[in-house]
């Protein structure tokens, strides 16, 4: 399947959208825990148990985007959205038969495998047309794209929830929910296939501003060989990690925190915080990564990461003595959390050009997955070592979040090494692209002129 | 007397605004019960 080349006229204000539509449903993804208590019951299944669809879903993420971001670069976004579209609905209606069927291997092979592929691909499938058709503003472009990868789960909770009290929580009922998932979500998605487009020329819509094609270009097979993918890869895993470890254990942290204090959490108040943070973590990801396009994204990096720090310094030694000192610190954490997820794309580009930026940074993603083990991993280790020492309220969480400040440091570190990639990594640029001639510049005037 | 060599490419307008509200009307059912829920925090 070939790019398909934007007809003259075409609007770039109709690709976010066209992006938001792969996003906002592979999401869905962060709300599979809905699905859970169902599963257990009508299929007899344990809370490890329950929870493999999902895991191996982000595991194939991981793999997918990293093994596949190539092939994304060299089929273009509709091959690479159709393949999430049909990816993603297969695996819900294959788990629908699974449910119906009571074959809970079938859930496994298709919500995890078959679906995880499509989350994979869906997920990188926007970045690098985004960047091509915003190069004045990639971070803006990019921060609407993964902001719906957050904003799916908060669609898809309530709905599904909806959807098995409707239906029933019985193995027909979450058959049938599977069902309308799997027929919605390729309903949805397929906006997303129709609408994309790749610019047909490479300056900027806006006019005067930066072309797509200034700066080094890298290839992804030259960008791993560099240092600067690994310091990036880091600043990413440490981000991530220090993010996660809050969001993983937020509910039942903010409850130790002042649970020695006259005004103990309640189990609600403690829902709504986690919906408070997941509010931080989707503003973070449009708000922060468009700042970035104003003061930088070296800039950026090391304020998610140095008052990611203080932040989390804040809630070790005061957090337990103020609750809005708490949670303001917890939603800034969270928002930074957020932001370092949409920036990186803008970084990649910025560093290694737009020529393969979408393989680059679905090879990048691998730090994601390193980081969903690892951050979950400290914070739960930690605190139930500390309570088995006798410990409790704030103090369970103490360890971690010194641990946490270490790995931001570790980060900001990291992030102070990024240099400029060596000319020897650079894609040699054509003679044609080097000096325009008259004639090429008029004509791509003119279709910067219609696609405006 | 023609008018399509002076018109310019067809306007997009109404699919821009097609496809926004496409993605806007889930995201804002998302956001409204997330505002719900996040409102217990300060009345649970």
């Amino acid at each position: 399947m070939s790019p398909p080349v934007a007809p003259p006229g075409w609007s770039r204000w109709l690709v976010p959208p066209a992006a938001l539509s792969v996003h906002l449903s592979i999401g869905q993804a962060y709300a599979w825990s809905v699905f859970k208590p169902p599963l257990e019951s009508a299929l007899g299944l344990s809370g490890t148990q329950s929870a493999l669809p999902f895991q191996l879903g982000i595991v194939m993420l991981g793999l997918s985007a990293a093994f596949g971001g190539t092939l994304v670069e060299r089929n273009g976004p509709r091959w690479a959205m159709t393949v999430a579209l049909i990816c993603f609905s297969s695996g819900f209606l294959l788990s629908a038969l699974g449910a119906a069927t009571e074959q809970y291997w079938l859930i496994v092979l298709g919500y995890g495998f078959v679906g995880g592929i499509g989350l994979g691909i869906g997920y990188i499938s926007p970045v690098s047309t985004l960047i091509k058709w915003f190069p004045d503003r990639p971070g803006m472009a990019t921060g609407i794209a993964i902001m719906g990868f957050g904003g799916g789960a908060l669609i898809a909770s309530p709905w599904s929830a909806q959807m098995l009290e409707s239906f029933g929580s019985d193995s027909s009922g979450i058959a049938l929910a599977f069902l309308v998932h799997g027929l919605s979500y390729a309903v949805f998605m397929l906006l997303g296939v129709l609408l994309v487009r790749v610019p047909r020329t490479e300056k900027p819509v806006g006019g005067d501003g930066p072309s797509a094609l200034d700066g080094p270009q890298v290839s992804a097979r030259n960008a791993v060989r560099t240092p600067q993918f690994w310091c990036l890869w880091v600043v990413l895993c440490m981000n991530v990690t220090a993010g996660i470890g809050i969001l993983e254990k937020a509910a039942p942290m903010i409850t130790d925190f002042f649970a020695n204090t006259s005004t103990p959490v309640s189990v609600s108040a403690a829902a709504g915080f986690v919906a408070l943070l997941s509010a931080a973590n989707m503003a973070g990801r449009i708000g922060w990564s468009s700042t970035s396009d104003l003061i930088g994204r070296k800039n950026i990096y090391r304020l998610y990461l140095g008052a990611g720090a203080l932040m989390y310094g804040l809630i070790a030694l005061a957090g337990d003595s103020s609750k809005p000192l708490f949670i303001l610190c917890a939603l800034v954490i969270l928002s930074f959390y957020g932001g370092g997820f949409a920036t990186i794309p803008a970084y990649l580009k910025d560093l290694f050009g737009t020529y393969q930026v979408g393989a680059i940074h679905g090879r990048l993603l691998t730090a994601w997955s390193t980081a969903g083990v690892l951050g979950p991993l400290i914070v739960n280790w930690i605190a139930d070592r500390q309570e088995e020492a006798g410990k409790d309220g704030a103090s369970l969480y103490t360890m971690s979040l010194f641990i946490m400040i270490g790995l931001l440091a570790v980060g900001f570190v990291a992030n102070e090494l990024v240099r400029p990639v060596d000319p020897r990594h650079h894609v040699p640029v054509p003679a044609s692209q080097e000096e325009p001639t008259d004639q090429s510049k008029e004509k791509e005037a003119a279709d910067v002129q219609q696609q405006q | 007397m023609s008018s399509s060599s002076s018109s310019g490419p067809p306007s997009r307008r109404g699919l821009i605004a097609f496809a926004w509200v496409w993605v806007g009307v889930p995201l804002a059912y998302g956001l409204y019960e997330l505002v719900q829920k996040a409102t217990q925090l300060f009345t649970g």
